[in-house]
């Protein structure tokens, strides 16, 4: 191994998977070696995830040999992975809330290693330590911030002899300061000599921490690069070919009278472990596009239940529009009033996932001349889909596609185009383009930009502070229930945003048309 | 070991086939049946499926049996698509024919075309209080409507009991408990003469294309559906779940209890303890097997009906017990429900359950 030429740790050979009707991994081909921080890039469904789950034993590949540290395996399940030195810290972490960091991490470990909590927990410590990355062992999870929790999750990798350690995504869940934190705990560890895989579409991490990079479109490899070398904009155009517009810089607007008012906003969470809305203040107006920023967890889902109306407020002069108060009014009311709404939850919420399209069109477009006496007018319904399809080149086999058989962008797509097409005064939009590709996220990104030329007023809601600058024409965070001050996107900066997302609100000169001081 | 592991794609024309995989084993298992109990398989199914259906009369039996329970199960159709598992078809049911009976026994000596109306609305009205109640106590209570509405099939029995024993018994009926025989002009018109079928066929169809026509071509039939798949979606749209609940209980009571006021003022024409044969909980697995759509139900509750009028079939020529009906049906559903789960799951042989203790993970760090 100590020679010039260094045994590749992970060696991947013409790998391909194959799902009915996609061919998700097409003969790939990767090496990786001790110490080397690689990235894998791509679209959506170009790939990445299958290609990875295949690595760690959740999938077998259909054809293609794995090889690790030279010798043929043939890895069944993640425990053999793991067993072999493979860690894998996924999207959504797999932690019990009610337990402490030793006992989640006690749970994935062999049963002889995991009887001493004490030891484990000394150990814990040790290597969280080590690493840098603080953790107190005998916190519950529920207590953790959500970049703690991932924490957890990469040290219950680091105390088994790890070689290799795979990431999805994992800055999405983070502010820049945590990211920072996060990239020296990864620089670390591969200078120790363990392998890192790390999946993303954030190009600007990618080039400041890995040292090559794989690019895969449409399940293939299409390309391979030293990241440093590179710009992103480089980058992005072998993620998603020749043809596609990448990001524009859009004009930003001041906006006319305030059409959406929240007064004094203070709710309980109906959720044990949820946020509970601490004296929100806010106001959008006609045209302007508002962004608020944040972990998820700090009370964004409260925040748009609320204003949605799937949670009714305490009374109703908490949230008003011109037409009246409104925070006691069920959601068809507001939608009545105008308002539509994005939520986070694509399938199993924006829209029903065994429907068709058509019918995904008429959930909330009820109101727009698609019913008459009670009765469904299928015809116009699946005019109105088509049109979605048709306008926002939604990717599907026809308006009869059902929605789960879509991908997460291209269903994006559909609803935000479905909302659009009600022409609200008021659209909430969550994570528009959360795990969306490049090219849907500029078609959404326009789509939205020609909302607010048209006087709509739009509040979003995202963890991805460069698309909050981007669209937004004024922002804020919310931290633990709590809004930070409004200011125009021009007045402000990533870093000041950054410390809004930790609950620092100090340093409010200008005198904002709302006021949401706060101490740390 | 076994191991059940979901599939990862499921088959839609299984989807399709389930049902009648579901009935071709229950024949199977029929003929073994009879085999065990000393009979010529052949001639058993024979006696059980053919023979009920060989004349006029028995085809016009066929419908009136059939007519209960596909008004029942149409009703359950729409509850089961909202995910409102209403089980209580039976004493909406009972109910309907209760509050029907005594309408039409207060109506003993009244004539005019719209008595016997009146008594049909009394009883549809009967049925639909009847699932009013367990709709509001789900809504208000958020109790589970599985519990509430078993439990009210009991009470709607009992209450009917209390009934033919008590007010409504007929006073020159020697103590029976049944009620007076109802006026000619409560009773339903038959269909054919000389046989029992009667206008309540018609109804029948009528729900069959009703409950169609509100399912596909609704909104509120659009909304029961979301409801049923994703309630969040429903949620999230701004349906209101509580009307939705309460809409579709109120309708099946309505249908069931249609059902109950239909079979006292036609086939039986008087109240009695025994008005039903438990069409209410057949009618759950005929919606089931109809896969939960009107013309898939209405095929159903024919295979069902047959089964009544089989079981009393073998009685009667072959001396052997009328559970056999039970058996049948239960046999029917055991078979659906087990066709359904191997469309979504596969069982695999040599699960690897100690596996994964078994591999070595190296110590230090």
């Amino acid at each position: 191994m100590t020679t010039a030429q260094p045994q590749p740790r992970l060696s991947l050979r013409n790998i391909s998977k194959r799902f009915p009707g996609v061919l998700a991994n097409d003969r790939v081909c990767l090496n990786l070696y001790p110490g080397e921080i690689h990235a894998m890039l791509g679209e959506n469904g170009a790939g990445k995830s299958t290609l990875m789950k295949m690595i760690y034993g959740v999938m077998k590949p259909d054809e293609g040999e794995i090889y690790w540290q030279g010798g043929a395996v043939d890895i069944a399940e993640p425990a053999q992975a793991r067993a072999l030195g493979i860690g894998m810290v996924f999207q959504h972490f797999a932690l019990f809330e009610t337990l402490t960091v030793t006992e989640n991490i006690a749970l994935s470990l062999p049963a002889q290693e995991a009887r001493d909590l004490k030891a484990l927990g000394r150990r814990i410590r040790e290597v969280s330590e080590r690493y840098g990355m603080a953790l107190e062992p005998d916190r519950l999870v529920h207590s953790l911030s959500i970049g703690a929790r991932q924490r957890v999750e990469i040290v219950r990798c680091l105390i088994q002899d790890i070689k290799l350690l795979i990431l999805d995504e994992p800055t999405s869940v983070l502010t820049p300061q945590e990211v920072e934190g996060l990239f020296k705990t990864l620089n670390q560890l591969a200078a120790e000599g363990c392998s890192i895989l790390f999946i993303s579409h954030k190009l600007n991490e990618v080039r400041a921490l890995c040292h090559n990079a794989t690019i895969l479109r449409g399940g293939r490899v299409t390309g391979e690069c030293k990241p440093v070398e590179e710009s992103a904009h480089s980058i992005a155009r072998m993620m998603v070919g020749e043809d596609t517009p990448l990001s524009t810089t859009y004009e930003k607007r001041e906006g006319g009278d305030d059409f959406l008012v929240v007064r004094d906003l203070s709710l309980k969470s109906l959720d044990p472990f949820g946020t509970r809305l601490k004296n929100i203040n806010l106001r959008v107006r006609k045209g302007e596009i508002v962004g608020i920023a944040g972990v998820a967890g700090n009370g964004q889902d409260e925040l748009l239940a609320a204003l949605s109306g799937e949670r009714l407020g305490e009374n109703a002069g908490q949230i008003c529009v011109p037409a009246g108060r409104i925070a006691l009014l069920p959601p068809l009311q507001r939608r009545i009033q105008g308002l539509a709404f994005v939520p986070e939850e694509r399938l199993g919420r924006g829209a029903v996932p065994d429907m068709s399209l058509a019918e995904n069109g008429l959930l909330t477009a009820f109101g727009a001349g698609l019913v008459k006496k009670g009765l469904v007018n299928w015809g116009r319904t699946r005019d109105f889909a088509q049109s979605i399809v048709d306008d926002f080149k939604v990717k599907c086999s026809g308006i009869d596609a059902s929605a789960k058989s879509l991908s997460g962008g291209n269903l994006q797509k559909f609803i935000i185009g479905r909302e659009i097409r009600q022409k609200p005064s008021l659209l909430l939009a969550a994570h528009p383009t959360w795990g969306v590709d490049i090219g849907a996220a500029v078609a959404i990104h326009k789509a939205l930009i020609e909302l607010r030329d048209a006087g709509t007023a739009i509040l979003i809601v995202s963890e991805d502070i460069d698309e909050l600058f981007e669209i937004s024409d004024r922002i804020c965070a919310i931290c633990h229930g709590e809004l930070s001050p409004l200011k125009a996107v021009s007045d402000t900066n990533i870093g000041e945003v950054g410390r809004w997302m930790t609950g620092d609100f100090d340093v409010v000169q200008d005198a904002g048309p709302t006021q949401g001081e706060s101490h740390v | 070991m076994f191991k059940v592991e979901k599939r990862p794609v499921e088959s839609r024309l299984m989807g399709y086939l389930s049902p009648v995989l579901a009935a071709v084993l229950t024949l199977v298992s029929g003929a073994l049946l009879f085999l065990l109990l000393g009979q010529s398989p052949l001639e058993g199914l024979y006696t059980f499926f053919v023979m009920p259906l060989s004349d006029l009369y028995g085809l016009s039996e066929l419908g009136v049996k059939a007519a209960p329970i596909l008004l029942c199960a149409m009703g359950l159709a729409v509850c089961y698509r909202a995910k409102v598992w209403n089980i209580g078809a039976e004493g909406q049911l009972l109910f309907g024919a209760l509050i029907g009976s005594w309408a039409a026994l207060q109506l003993l000596q009244v004539e005019g075309a719209w008595v016997l109306p009146l008594v049909l609305l009394a009883g549809a009205l009967g049925g639909m209080f009847w699932g009013l109640i367990p709709a509001l106590l789900r809504t208000h209570f958020n109790t589970n409507e599985i519990l509430t509405t078993i439990m009210l099939n009991y009470i709607a029995l009992n209450v009917l009991l209390y009934g033919v024993h008590g007010p409504l018994k007929d006073p020159d009926g020697y103590n029976f408990p049944e009620s007076a025989l109802f006026s000619e002009s409560t009773l339903l018109p038959t269909l054919l003469d000389g046989t029992r079928v009667h206008i309540g066929v018609l109804f029948a169809l009528l729900a069959v294309a009703v409950v169609w026509v509100l399912l596909s071509r609704t909104f509120i039939g659009f909304q029961i559906r979301v409801l049923g798949l994703d309630s969040r979606a429903a949620h999230y749209a701004g349906y209101n779940e509580k009307r939705l609940v309460i809409f579709v209980l109120m309708l099946c009571g309505g249908l069931a209890g249609l059902a109950g006021v239909l079979e006292v003022t036609g086939p039986i024409g008087q109240l009695v303890p025994q008005v039903s044969p438990g069409y209410g909980y057949a009618a759950i697995i005929v919606a089931f097997l109809g896969r939960l759509h009107p013309v898939g139900i209405l095929l159903a509750s024919l295979l069902m009906a047959l089964v009544y009028m089989g079981g009393e079939m073998v009685q009667i020529e072959l001396g052997l017990p009328q559970a056999l009906t039970g058996l049948f049906q239960g046999m029917l559903l055991l078979y659906l429900l087990a066709c359904d789960f191997l469309i979504h799951y596969r069982i695999r042989l040599g699960g690897r359950a100690t596996a994964s203790v078994a591999a070595p993970v190296s110590e230090g760090a």
